[in-house]
């Protein structure tokens, strides 16, 4: 069947989601930030929260999020989200509140907000994003560093011995009684992008029902300080990354949601 | 009897925990440190009562961070702590004067250096008054001596950061957070309300609101650093609060803040024998905006003066800049917690300015 060019431009398939604002983002080519912010702005059109959607914006190569996303946001202190979106959904249970994190500030300075955060069932949603590497601050080891990956402070690659291995955050919040979603995915092929976009949507229901915490952890490339092309950043995560850091759901106690 | 009339008995950390929750006070989040802990303690059983939300975070630093998201989404919040809490604070602190948020940070001040003691001091006048944490911003600072004080500074304080979109911190210390004594709340009215277009409420039915103070460009930067600083100037010219006792125009002048001023008080209405009629206490009330002029046209005819502080000697420095090398300014510290002695006190005043000729 012939397809009419004319017909196809009126009725675009993919659109700029609502939410999305028409800002250059910082973000380099081949980032996994980009993908996130687009996929968080499609969900919270679909879902029909942007009214009552608060995020709150890391340190990182994130801290611009909320000139990209048009929705009401807070900046917060290195690590210290949690502990923010705490403030905010205690006082305004009815809004919907998500973190965005890198894994320096949600695992290393972060981490005691995280677990609290966690431990305390906070009925938020963190947005985790594991590029295994301090991005903003130039390529440094993050807590998340896979054993024998070199960055500028493990010149001769992550000791395990001295720095210790990778934390896993998803193993480590696991056993929290209170935590209702934790799940690791990656955003570096289509179908693992769909799967985290599903996972993300459930955390934001689960949230929107009010009934608890959730962590999406996602794997996402930084071909900058990673020094690799983007396609051998999807590669790395599908081969080397989740050896470390194995894509799965951990823990989901909701029932009935898709 | 009358006198006691409406009055309560309540330690000072309890009175300013009643003050905040009349104050409209809806979000605290704390931490157990002495000499504080019956503030934390009133909140927790009162708050959720009464409308209000607590926490016990899981540190300081997440305290003042929760504090930082109730604040942003406009409603009144406090946290309180004790000196080694306070330093770790000073984070929270700085994003909130650098996002301009309203909040009350409560002191009840205990010595140090490090862990110190849980005696009462005020070691923490420096980090009050300058910045604390990073960055030129201010905090006002208001120091009770006693505890109905403590109430009505702490009621205060949450007006002054509405108004000014600031942190306060109420500078307390063990002795006035700790002792108990007759409180009365009837005259603290009903809150005011403000109105907080820049809360992050949801962006209902108007442009998204961004809470942040991050400038990545250099001259917007320096354009709101120039905006905080244009606050300040106003706070300074309206803002400043003291109190004076004894003579109007003193030929010696005694300087303290806090609980030491209470002492100072009871000396001056009963000075020793040679010093009587000449005698002055010029306490400031806020110690940042330091009320510099009122207490430059207060000691202008005087001979002497003489700050007692509980700290090695940190208020003296902003009374050195205001009298400005025109008159001899002795210090008396007292640091590392403990009250000075009264009769100490008598001692250093007669030694400083009965002897003859009177020591420079
Ligand atoms: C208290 C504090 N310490 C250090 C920094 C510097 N800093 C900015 S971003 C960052 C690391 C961010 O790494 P990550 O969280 O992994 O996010 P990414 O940039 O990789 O997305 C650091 C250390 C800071 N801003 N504040
Ligand atoms: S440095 Fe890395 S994480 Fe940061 S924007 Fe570039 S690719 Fe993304």
């Amino acid at each position: 069947m012939m397809t009419d060019t004319a017909t196809v431009i009126k009725t675009p398939l993919y659109k700029r989601p609502r939410c999305l604002t028409d800002e250059v983002t910082h973000y380099c080519s081949g980032c996994g930030h980009g993908i996130m912010h687009r996929m968080l702005a499609e969900l919270i059109d679909e879902l029909d929260i942007r009214e009552k959607t608060i995020g709150i914006a890391p340190v990182g190569c994130a801290v611009l999020a909320y000139n990209y996303i048009d929705i009401d946001w807070s900046e917060a202190a290195h690590g210290r989200p949690p502990a923010v979106a705490t403030g905010i959904k205690r006082v305004q249970p009815d809004k919907i509140v998500f973190t965005y994190q890198g894994d320096g500030d949600l695992a290393s300075i972060g981490m005691a907000e995280t677990i609290h955060a966690a431990n305390r069932g906070e009925n938020i949603t963190i947005i985790f994003i594991n590029n295994g590497i301090y991005a903003m601050t130039q390529g440094q080891m993050a807590p998340t560093t896979l054993a024998g990956q070199v960055t500028t402070t493990t010149p001769r690659g992550r000791s395990v011995e001295e720095e210790g291995p990778p934390i896993k955050v998803c193993e480590l919040l696991q056993g929290f009684e209170r935590v209702r979603l934790l799940a690791r995915t990656a955003v570096n092929s289509p179908e693992n992008v769909r799967k985290t976009r599903k996972l993300l949507k459930k955390a934001l229901m689960y949230q929107i029902e009010g009934t608890g915490f959730s962590l999406i952890e996602v794997l996402s490339a930084c071909p900058t300080y990673w020094r690799k092309t983007p396609q051998d950043c999807s590669d790395f995560i599908e081969n080397v990354m989740s050896a470390t850091f194995p894509l799965r759901v951990f823990k989901d106690t909701g029932k009935g949601l898709p | 009897m009358t006198e006691n009339k409406g009055k309560i008995l309540f330690s000072g950390n309890e009175a300013a925990a009643e003050a905040a929750i009349r104050a409209g006070c809806k979000f605290y989040a704390g931490y157990p440190i002495t000499p504080q802990n019956e503030l934390i303690a009133y909140m927790a059983d009162q708050l959720p009562l009464r409308d209000g939300v607590f926490v016990q975070a899981e540190s300081e630093l997440a305290a003042i961070n929760m504090v930082f998201g109730a604040a942003a989404s406009g409603v009144r919040t406090m946290t309180s702590s004790s000196s080694p809490g306070i330093s770790l604070k000073q984070e929270g602190i700085s994003y909130i004067a650098g996002s301009e948020l309203p909040a009350v940070i409560i002191n009840v001040q205990r010595g140090g250096p490090g862990l110190g003691g849980i005696g009462s001091a005020q070691g923490d006048y420096f980090q009050s008054t300058r910045s604390g944490g990073h960055g030129d911003y201010r905090c006002m600072v208001l120091a009770p001596a006693t505890a109905q004080e403590m109430a009505d500074m702490t009621f205060l304080a949450f007006d002054l950061a509405d108004m000014y979109r600031m942190p306060v911190i109420v500078l307390s210390d063990a002795v006035t957070g700790q002792m108990m004594e007759g409180i009365c709340f009837d005259d603290m009215e009903e809150p005011k309300k403000w109105s907080k277009p820049w809360a992050l409420t949801g962006a209902t039915g108007r442009e998204r609101n961004i809470v942040h103070s991050f400038h990545l460009d250099q001259e917007e930067l320096e354009n709101f650093n120039k905006k905080l600083q244009a606050k300040y100037e106003a706070i300074k010219q309206k803002e400043c609060r003291f109190e004076t006792a004894g003579g109007d125009a003193p030929e010696y002048v005694m300087v303290a803040f806090g609980s030491c001023a209470r002492t100072l008080k009871q000396i001056v209405t009963d000075p020793p024998e040679e010093l009587k009629g000449k005698l002055g206490l010029f306490r400031p009330i806020t110690l940042w905006p330091f009320p510099g002029e009122a207490l430059a046209q207060y000691a202008a005819s005087a001979k002497g003066v003489l700050t007692v502080e509980m700290n090695a000697g940190q208020m003296v420095e902003d009374v050195r800049l205001t009298v400005n090398g025109k008159i001899p300014v002795h210090l008396m510290p007292h640091p590392g917690g403990g009250i000075p002695v009264e009769a100490r006190i008598r001692k250093k005043l007669t030694s400083l300015f009965c002897d003859d000729p009177p020591k420079q």
